[in-house]
């Protein structure tokens, strides 16, 4: 089955997370992604640029409209993602609980809906 | 039969339906022909057939399901059938089942109405009534938590040794608190004796299928200790009777029996889990034949045990009371109000009125009349309003 794992951060406190913690929190990732590499699980999976940085577009009446910023306000932003193929929810669940952005943030396991 | 062919198929709904259907064709086949040599296997196979059946015909009409329920096909026609009679395959089925029913990706409520349907056998208006619910909003959850169960990828199987103790106690978890919400329901009848009987029989299932986990013994023992005093908890007229008052030789025999038994069989020098220690503190109570003879000492010390391992407010408030009863009312009501300078019992009925109820021991009849009052003004049923009622003009009379 396949799965889609939205990590979720509160942005702000990333930020003013001191530069060796940041660093080492990169080599997590490094590490995690070759265990994952060598299961054979990951299909993908980016890390994606604070919401500051986002746009949000909807069409009303025909008409596209363009807002600054994320379609919610919410304490804990999306900042990636991955999308594993595995067994079952069971491993899903293992392998999230492995993320680095568990431990400070969640993760939010959806199972992709196959067409 | 349902968890076999939930075991084969993976589909619940359509598991239930062909053991349905089976049990339908029995009725007219064994009315002409007799009751077969071994009924059990006879239902399960022409249930078996049934769903084959049917997932023959989805497999020629979707293309897009096509894999998936071929699949299923294959691994049907491989299975062994599988007898109700010699029990083994049977068992496996019905251990895998609870623990999917009670996967921790489920809601607890879904995790409790899944485990009384496919479990207990309980119909969905049946749980609803359980839980006063509107019967749609039940049919609802069960629909909600099989879909999920699907569609999210929650796996039918007992979870590999690694993760067996954490999702073991989850399963006792929802079973115990199928017991307590027959044993003090949230609302409404103060006693719910048939959510009690399932919790008590499900339990005894699991012990025998994990043959004899040591959490499972304890809870088994554990609710057939408390159930015990089932017929004497309430008077004539539906109040609360205290453990103190109750006639014990209304408690019953065999229940106490079959639970000290199972007490005395826990491993006495290994560390004992929740459900042990709390079996054994009812233990002290079941097995006394007087409240006087009430061994109250070494019940402190089973809280003190026991808030050791889950440390908990609740916990200790009942540690507090069993001090009491061991070293005296002025002991345990220091306690109880260090307990509430913590305030992690805040709107908890039960610690203003175990306040009042050291009060009144110690003669503190003002304070004691005011404890009451707080505790009554926070009492959730009728039954511990009325006793408390009654205790308030007990202490303003005297």
């Amino acid at each position: 089955m396949r799965y889609i794992m939205l990590i979720c951060n509160d942005e702000v406190a990333w930020e003013k997370t001191p530069d060796d913690v940041k660093a080492a929190n990169s080599a997590e990732y490094e590490t995690f992604m070759g265990e994952m590499g060598g299961r054979n699980v990951l299909q993908g999976g980016e890390r994606l640029r604070p919401v500051a940085d986002a746009t949000t577009v909807r069409v009303r009446d025909g008409k596209v409209v363009t807002v600054d910023g994320p379609f919610a306000e919410t304490k804990e932003q999306i900042g990636g993602y991955f999308v594993v193929d595995c067994k079952d929810l069971d491993e899903a669940i293992e392998i999230a609980g492995k993320i680095p952005g568990a431990r400070d943030g969640s993760i939010e396991v959806r199972p992709i809906w196959e067409m | 039969m349902v968890a076999t062919l939930i075991g084969v198929t993976r589909d619940w709904d359509l598991a239930e339906e062909c053991a349905q259907d089976a049990f339908v064709k029995a009725l007219e086949h064994w009315g002409r022909e007799g009751v077969p040599r071994n009924p059990g296997a006879w239902l399960t196979t022409t249930a078996r057939n049934r769903a084959i059946d049917q997932l023959r015909r989805a497999a020629a009409g979707a293309t897009k399901e096509r894999e998936a329920t071929e699949g299923t096909l294959a691994a049907m026609e491989q299975a062994e059938p599988t007898s109700p009679i010699d029990g083994a395959p049977i068992g496996d089925d019905r251990l895998r089942l609870m623990y999917t029913c009670c996967h921790p990706a489920l809601s607890v409520e879904a995790q409790v109405a899944l485990t009384l349907r496919t479990l207990a056998g309980l119909t969905t208006g049946e749980i609803a009534r359980a839980f006063l619910v509107p019967e749609a909003a039940m049919a609802q959850r069960l629909v909600r938590a099989k879909r999920k169960i699907r569609e999210a990828g929650i796996p039918y199987r007992v979870p590999p040794s690694d993760a067996l103790a954490e999702r073991t106690s989850a399963v006792l978890g929802v079973l115990y608190l199928l017991f307590n919400e027959g044993y003090s329901a949230s609302s409404g009848a103060l006693v719910r004796h048939d959510l009690c009987d399932e919790a008590i029989r499900l339990g005894r299932l699991l012990v025998q299928l994990t043959n004899g986990e040591r959490e499972a013994v304890g809870l088994l023992s554990l609710m057939l200790l408390q159930h015990s005093r089932r017929a004497t908890r309430l008077d004539a007229a539906g109040a609360l009777v205290l453990l103190e008052d109750q006639d014990r030789t209304a408690w019953d025999r065999f229940a106490i029996a079959e639970g000290l038994g199972l007490v005395q069989s826990f491993p006495a020098r290994e560390p004992a889990g929740p459900y042990e220690l709390q079996a054994a503190i009812a233990a002290c109570h079941a097995g006394a034949r007087t409240a006087e003879a009430t061994d109250w000492p070494r019940i402190a010390g089973l809280y003190g045990e026991l808030a050791r391992v889950v440390p908990s407010p609740v916990v200790e408030l009942n540690r507090a009371v069993a001090v009491a009863m061991a070293d005296g009312p002025a002991v345990g009501l220091r306690l109880v109000e260090r307990l509430q300078e913590t305030g992690a019992l805040a709107g908890y009925h039960l610690l203003p009125a175990t306040r009042a109820d050291l009060l009144r021991r110690l003669d503190r009849r003002e304070e004691a009349a005011e404890a009451y009052r707080e505790a009554l003004a926070l009492a959730p049923t009728p039954a511990e309003r009325d006793f408390l009622t009654a205790r308030l003009d007990q202490s303003l009379a005297g």
